[in-house]
């Protein structure tokens, strides 16, 4: 029996996506495109997978909840910032850097979930990962205290990362 | 106060908002000198740029037409797909040297951009020349 499931889902997360976004791509609801959805969402993963390595372990799915809420409440705050120092900062007075981030994720889908959520917040870019994946390169727009930036994505993002992906 | 009028006023502002941070994105790419600076303004203004509109949209079609939640999928692709764009072009600056270039990471050898193969060393110098 699990086999079986296995078999017919290999990407459970995947199948359950694609028939989601499938169905909120028709302009109404009906049940017919619901069921081509799924249909969707099995036949694709099965077709895919001999380019997956392996399905992504399951992460907890309540934590992600506070954690997209918070990330979307940051870029708010993160484009008035931004904003402002386009607006009002002459181009000598800026103070771009390097930073870099130690990591202590090492599951893939945690690092670029973590490399995404910098790119959209405070004037933060990711540029890079170290060709072993222990440390994130981070481009900062304008700070003056690259240690304090490095603290605050290691204590406001990772370490609820660590907490969602175990 | 209807609830049209409302609507009306509430889409007025995010489109407005919206337009603003569109506006401040441009500026910030053409009025920034460093390359890796002027990626700042397009990747994080945009999104909220963006957002602002879609808002917008979504408010008009749920009050004055049949709802839609296209707006949102919108949305979802985009905070996806942002951050991988902007990545790809810093990693564009980072191959061809055209950034003030970062210190090598304390716990591995380089960086991947700048992590050569053997094989294509004789290549990359080429380039490089």
């Amino acid at each position: 029996m699990r086999g079986a499931l296995h078999w017919l889902f290999p990407h459970p997360l995947l199948t359950i996506l694609l028939a989601v976004v499938w169905s909120l791509l028709q302009s109404a609801f009906t049940p017919g495109m619901f069921v081509f959805g799924v249909i969707l969402g099995i036949v694709i993963p099965k077709i895919t997978s001999p380019w997956w390595p392996d399905a992504p372990r399951s992460f907890r799915i309540t934590r992600m909840i506070p954690y997209v809420l918070l990330v979307l409440w940051d870029i708010i705050v993160a484009n008035i910032q931004v904003a402002w120092i386009v607006l009002t900062r002459p181009n000598d007075k800026l103070r771009p850097t390097w930073v870099v981030i130690p990591l202590e994720l090492r599951r893939p889908e945690a690092i670029t979930i973590l490399a995404g959520t910098i790119t959209l917040t405070p004037g933060t870019i990711s540029a890079d990962l170290s060709n072993e994946g222990h440390s994130l390169l981070v481009h900062t727009l304008d700070t003056d205290d690259p240690e304090g930036v490095r603290d605050e994505i290691k204590r406001r993002y990772e370490r609820r990362l660590k907490e969602i992906f175990l | 106060m209807t609830a049209g009028i409302i609507a009306t006023w509430a889409i007025a502002i995010s489109l407005l908002i919206g337009s603003f941070f569109c506006l401040v994105g441009a500026i910030g790419l053409l009025r920034f000198r460093d390359s890796m600076v002027r990626l700042h303004a397009p990747t994080k203004v945009g999104t909220m740029g963006v957002g602002g509109l879609l808002l917008a949209a979504m408010i008009h079609s749920y009050t004055f037409e049949q709802g839609s939640l296209h707006e949102l999928l919108i949305m979802g692709f985009l905070f996806v797909t942002a951050p991988i764009s902007a990545n790809f072009i810093a990693k564009v600056h980072l191959h061809h040297r055209t950034c003030k270039m970062p210190d090598p990471p304390p716990h591995d050898e380089t960086w991947a951009t700048l992590d050569v193969p053997e094989a294509d060393l004789e290549i990359e110098a080429q380039s490089d020349a």
